[in-house]
């Protein structure tokens, strides 16, 4: 399993690759939206690395810039006001500058995408079926015959009883959970190497979203495929990750390996986040919340972006954290963009 | 399916019976006497009396009222005692002015009330849904800015002002098209089709001009709203073409308060367009309902009140039906 680091060699798995990369390498992505009120800087600065078969979970609170991040690797912001720089190789092709064209090829096809609310993301007026056969007719020449058979049996490989029956059901009469499968087999039904998931699991309810987390894992080991996971879930996260980005204000505050981000963290806000999650064993009955508010995307201070809400601040001394943007700074594929060094952070975790 | 069908066509029927009893009563205590206009100029109270009795209006009101409606339904004697004669079925009287049987004064102005409405129709809904669609694809654009400017303008100008300066460039000022002639009220008649088109030309643009720009604020209103729906990030997501996006999926779904307007606008135009026909001098219904209402001539008012009624009842159960045909979640019930 290789770390998303710019030493990462890459996965044999990522062929078709035009030159020697990752097979998916973000570079210093910014997404800014030009609004009346200013201009809103939603994703600042992205690096990250992906390889085949592996997991990224992206986590962050609301407004964080997950989803605009997903939307930018998909080319949907393209045609509309955003603003979108840096560079975005997949399999040696930059999402970012591919024209809308060649970035149509790619959506569905090598690239597939889960959104959060399936009622509302699937079509109300046409069926289930129908959906997801258009999905395979796009990026495959078929008869319909051929895109149905395909379609029954993708909805049948995401475990939707009697597929051939439900193929001409709308997507009003399926229940939350079999929607998002549905949606899942809509957007695997061209086999993807790349799959993003923007929150798939946060409009179901838990038991659904065991099995909806299960199922996600199990396709992408039959295709090998990358998957990132957005998410607010730490939960999510520690079941099915392999990697995690955590986000705050449109930036990459500390990204590693799983175990490394739970057990070994080394952002004040990672640690508020993981403080924040409720446990059984928690002895006064309130939960620990971050004080404070995300700072506003259209004017971020000039400091540390998380400055404003960190306990630990001050720690750094001389008021660094208010004046001087950190760097992201990584050591063995963990990396945390912070001005507390590594002892600070050590203090802070296992206080005497 | 069945069951809505048959519900809405008893609800129908009690409508009209309540717009034929509304109607004959607003006649019966209304300011006009239609014994003295049909008896003329020289009249004595006797000649009037006599038209009276003639015009079966000596009749308790109720009596009236029900005779009426008896002819809807089957064949009936009208006139004075002695001076009887036949109206066939469906009988809606016989026009106290010309004596002639209302059926064939509807059956005559019908088809040029289709002809304008059709033709209207047709364009009010290609402009208002196609500017509509535009300028909620180009939401922002000098292009978008530019079509709801006009379609405030269309929206308030009345159709007596767009009409005669219609007339008065086209036809008075550079002689591009003919003056509306009543010979033609088909295009399967015997001047063609190109002779009845640009006959009927001005009416339709004065029409759609005016509606057209309800048209466009309603559709673009509704396709911005509808671009920005989840479904349409999942049909760009799938890797559709921009076009199968905009239409397929797109207008679609945002096409449906649009079938509720044009149903309800067809129903009322069907009734006539009284301005339009009166401008134009075009001889449909809203034409002969406006001459009828003057001279206080019951039947033709009363007929073609209730004609408008039952095309704005029936356009209705259309659209529902439409719905259901649109929106699989309607079908449910």
């Amino acid at each position: 399993m290789t770390q998303p680091s710019q030493t990462a060699t890459p996965s044999p798995l990522a062929s078709g690759s035009t030159k020697t990369g990752a097979f998916l390498e973000v570079r210093n992505l910014s997404v800014k939206f030009p609004t009346d009120d200013g201009v809103v800087s939603a994703v600042n600065g992205m690096d990250f690395t992906l390889e085949r078969g592996q997991t990224l979970g992206i986590v962050g609170e609301s407004g964080s810039g997950k989803s605009v991040t997903s939307q930018a690797l998909m080319g949907l912001l393209k045609g509309t006001s955003a603003q979108v720089t840096g560079e975005a190789l997949f399999q040696g092709k930059d999402l970012v500058t591919l024209p809308e064209a060649g970035m149509r090829q790619l959506r569905g096809r090598n690239i597939g995408m889960i959104f959060q609310d399936p009622l509302s993301a699937l079509h109300p007026f046409y069926t289930v079926g129908h959906q997801i056969a258009e999905a395979y007719l796009v990026h495959n020449k078929a008869s319909k015959k051929q895109a149905r058979a395909a379609a029954v049996d993708m909805l049948g490989r995401v475990g939707i009883p009697s597929p051939d029956m439900r193929f001409d059901e709308y997507p009003h009469h399926f229940s939350g959970g079999m929607r998002q499968r549905a949606m899942i087999a809509m957007a695997l039904i061209c086999e993807p190497e790349l799959l993003i998931a923007d929150e798939p699991t946060t409009a179901l309810d838990v038991t659904v979203q065991a099995q909806i987390l299960d199922l996600m894992s199990e396709l992408q080991q039959e295709t090998n495929s990358a998957l990132i996971l957005i998410t607010h879930d730490l939960g999510v996260v520690a079941e099915v990750c392999d990697d995690v980005l955590v986000m705050y204000g449109g930036q990459c505050v500390e990204s590693g390996p799983v175990d490394e981000i739970f057990y070994d963290t080394r952002h004040p806000y990672t640690l508020g986040l993981l403080k924040s999650m409720p446990t059984l064993t928690t002895k006064s009955g309130r939960l620990n919340p971050i004080p404070g508010q995300p700072p506003s995307l259209l004017a971020l201070p000039q400091g540390c972006i998380f400055s404003a809400r960190c306990e630990y601040a001050a720690l750094a001394g001389h008021g660094v954290c208010e004046s001087q943007r950190p760097q992201f700074t990584s050591e063995d594929g963990h990396g945390t963009r912070c001005h507390l060094g590594l002892p600070q952070i050590l203090s802070i975790r296992n206080p005497r | 399916m069945i069951r809505f069908i048959l519900r809405r066509t008893g609800s129908l029927f009690l409508l009209l019976v309540a717009v034929s009893f509304i109607t004959f009563t607003l006649f019966q205590f209304g300011p006009a006497d239609p014994a003295s206009a049909a008896c003329g100029q020289e009249c004595t109270p006797e000649r009037v009396q006599e038209a009276r009795v003639a015009l079966g209006m000596d009749q308790p009101f109720l009596v009236q009222y029900v005779e009426y409606m008896r002819g809807l339904f089957s064949s009936r004697m009208i006139g004075a005692p002695g001076a009887e004669s036949l109206c066939q079925w469906p009988c809606l009287g016989k026009s106290f002015q010309t004596n002639e049987n209302v059926s064939d004064i509807i059956a005559r102005s019908l088809p040029y009330t289709f002809s304008m409405a059709i033709g209207a129709l047709v364009l009010w809904t290609l402009s208002g849904v196609g500017l509509g669609l535009l300028a909620a694809l180009r939401k922002g654009s000098p292009t978008d800015k530019f079509i709801v400017g006009a379609a405030s303008v269309g929206v308030s100008l009345p159709i007596p002002v767009t009409g005669l300066f219609l007339l008065l460039v086209f036809v008075n000022q550079f002689h591009l098209l003919p003056f509306t002639t009543n010979e033609i009220n088909s295009p399967f008649g015997a001047q063609g089709p190109w002779a009845w088109l640009l006959n009927y030309l001005l009416p339709w643009i004065a029409l759609a001009v005016l509606f057209s720009a309800s048209y466009i604020r309603v559709t673009r209103t509704n396709m911005i709203e509808t671009f920005g729906e989840d479904f349409i990030r999942t049909a760009r997501a799938k890797g559709l073409a921009p076009r199968t996006v905009t239409f397929k999926h797109g207008v679609r779904a945002g096409i449906t308060p649009v079938v509720t307007m044009l149903g309800m606008d067809i129903g009322l135009l069907l009734g006539g367009a009284v301005l339009t026909e009166q401008i134009f001098s075009v001889p449909g219904l809203g034409f002969t309902a406006v001459r009828a209402a003057i001279s206080g001539d019951l039947p033709v008012t009363m007929a073609i009140t209730m004609l408008a009624a039952f095309f704005v009842i029936v356009a209705n159960v259309v659209v529902d039906l439409a719905y259901a045909a649109i929106d699989p979640r309607v079908r449910l019930q």
